[in-house]
């Protein structure tokens, strides 16, 4: 960790307009909640489809992708990294301190607004506004590792990003059920399923499949972005 | 005292080769990298600042190499030609952060320093997104100075800069050298180079074209463009007589001089030829003397016959 690189990934993350994005975008769910609460009042199955489809499936993963490749890409894309890496730093800690302030996106516009849902929607029964929170913060820890190795990977991380989250996790995960044992939001839903009242919430991943692959991700993740970053090399003239 | 050296070393992007089989050394004092555009200069300096592996030989700073040793950058001070920069900051903020990066003991006198050495105290506390090309210059050189390193590389660094900032810059890299800093510069500009560096190492077309004093290379080559500057008993006829020649690319008259200023584009034939069209004419030649001492010549030669 280290505290320069969190605060220009900081401010480059939530400066400008990106900062906006991320506000609006747990605002919307928190309005949409209380919406919700006041015409439908509290009922389960409602509170489980909308903190599963619209917090863990939506909000999450884009926040994930928005922080996380927000975290690096735009930096490499500029050629302003230039400054980071220049430098006596090992690079596997500005790859970690990216990881920590994506993160650390994900559970304030994620997970926190997530819980906060949940609470509006269905109060602190059945655990279910916690077993969600704790999911969205498992899942954006997943999430900001895989999109910031796409965002040191590739140009185009904000595009694979999004087929990786829409495409693969809802469309493909919707038909082929083997897809969804390969997918961050299941994984999340496991542990959600661990800590709410039996029955309440499902998944297609069952718990001792789920949390070793959800820390493997994240720090082979971690592993390979730091790896790929110590090797990057600058267009030249060519 | 440090010193690059370039081993062998080629470079090339899938089909395209940028840099082919170049050796050199660069000590201290200050050293021009010229080529013109797309010579593989900004492929030599990123190989040189450990931003890409050469795909063959070996490019070291004081025979440790430069590629995936992040401790190099200790010694090195970096500007590069891109922009971009963390617009968001101020320019103080800017050149903090990157004392900070550094680990110095005491980033914020670092930082003042760098930013007085470069004469942008007066801006420091403007965002970078207000500065005009050539204060983002001077910023990038403060962040690059500020953990006073033994040598500077600068990439293209006189681009944009309006001449009382060049001449501003110039006179720093001079310092630096002359403190026993290796600078290295790139440009395409011959008479940056020219004004500034003594030593040059001419890169064209991802070849070594030419390497050492100025004064020397233009020796090594006599076939090249030359100015002589004539005086006669009858310059008009002289001129007449000379322009007919295919050794001769251009006569002009000049009245402050006196004197004729005569390209000529073969050497051998050129000094051949005055004294016998002038023998032939009546001509009386009361002074030859060469006259062109520019890069302009040495390098326009050396692209054309690379």
């Amino acid at each position: 960790m280290n505290l320069t690189v969190a605060r220009l990934t900081a401010r480059g993350l939530l400066g400008r307009r990106r900062g906006l994005l991320l506000l609006a975008v747990p605002g919307l769910l928190l309005v949409l909640s209380v919406v919700i609460r006041v015409s439908v009042g509290q009922d389960e199955s409602t509170t489980v489809d909308v903190l599963g489809t619209l917090a863990l499936g939506t909000l999450v993963p884009l926040l994930g992708l928005i922080a996380g490749t927000g975290a690096i890409g735009p930096e490499i894309d500029d050629g302003s990294i230039i400054y980071l890496l220049a430098k006596p730093l090992p690079r596997w800690k500005i790859i970690t301190t990216k990881l920590l302030v994506s993160f650390g996106c994900t559970v304030v516009f994620g997970a926190i607004p997530t819980y906060l849902a949940g609470v509006i929607l269905f109060g602190n029964f059945e655990g279910v506004a916690v077993a969600y929170g704790i999911a969205a913060l498992c899942a954006g820890a997943a999430y900001s590792a895989i999109f910031l190795l796409l965002g040191v990977v590739t140009r185009h991380a904000v595009v694979v990003g999004l087929l990786y989250s829409l495409v693969w996790e809802s469309v493909i995960g919707s038909f082929v059920t083997g897809a969804k044992t390969l997918s961050v939001q299941q994984w999340a839903l496991a542990v959600a399923r661990q800590i709410a009242d039996p029955g309440v919430i499902t998944s297609a991943v069952h718990l001792p499949t789920a949390v070793p692959l959800l820390v493997v991700v994240t720090l082979a993740a971690g592993a390979l972005a730091a790896a790929r970053l110590s090797r990057l090399t600058l267009t030249g003239e060519q | 005292m440090t010193t690059i050296s370039i081993d062998r070393v080629s470079r090339w992007f899938g089909n395209v080769v940028a840099v082919n089989d170049i050796s050199m050394q660069i000590g201290p004092g200050v050293t021009g990298l010229l080529g013109p555009n797309g010579a593989g200069k900004s492929t030599l300096i990123h190989m040189m600042s450990g931003f890409l592996p050469p795909s063959t030989g070996r490019v070291d700073i004081d025979g440790v190499p430069v590629w995936k040793n992040q401790q190099a950058y200790r010694q090195i001070g970096l500007v590069p030609e891109r922009e971009a920069m963390y617009d968001f900051l101020t320019g103080h903020e800017f050149v903090l952060a990157n004392a900070e990066l550094h680990g110095l003991p005491d980033p914020g006198a670092a930082a003042r320093r760098a930013l007085a050495t470069v004469e942008m105290e007066y801006a420091q506390d403007r965002k970078v997104t207000t500065y005009s090309k050539g204060m983002k210059q001077r910023v990038k050189m403060a962040s690059a100075l500020v953990h006073e390193p033994s040598v500077l590389m600068l990439d293209e660094p006189f681009n944009g800069m309006d001449p009382r900032q060049r001449m501003h810059l110039m006179e720093l890299l001079r310092r630096f050298g002359a403190e026993g800093r290796t600078v290295l510069f790139s440009s395409h500009i011959l008479e940056e180079v020219e004004q500034l560096a003594r030593h040059i190492e001419v890169v064209v077309a991802g070849r070594h074209a030419a390497s050492g004093d100025f004064h020397k290379i233009r020796r090594l080559m006599t076939s090249r463009p030359h100015q002589y500057l004539v005086r006669s008993s009858d310059d008009r006829a002289l001129a007449a007589a000379l322009i007919a020649d295919t050794s001769t690319a251009g006569i002009e008259f000049d009245p402050r001089e006196q004197a004729l200023r005569i390209q000529a584009v073969d050497f051998y034939r050129f000094a051949e030829l005055v004294p016998r069209v002038a023998k032939e004419a009546g001509i009386r030649l009361l002074t030859v003397s060469p006259q062109d001492e520019s890069l302009e010549s040495v390098f326009s030669y050396l692209v054309t016959s690379a």
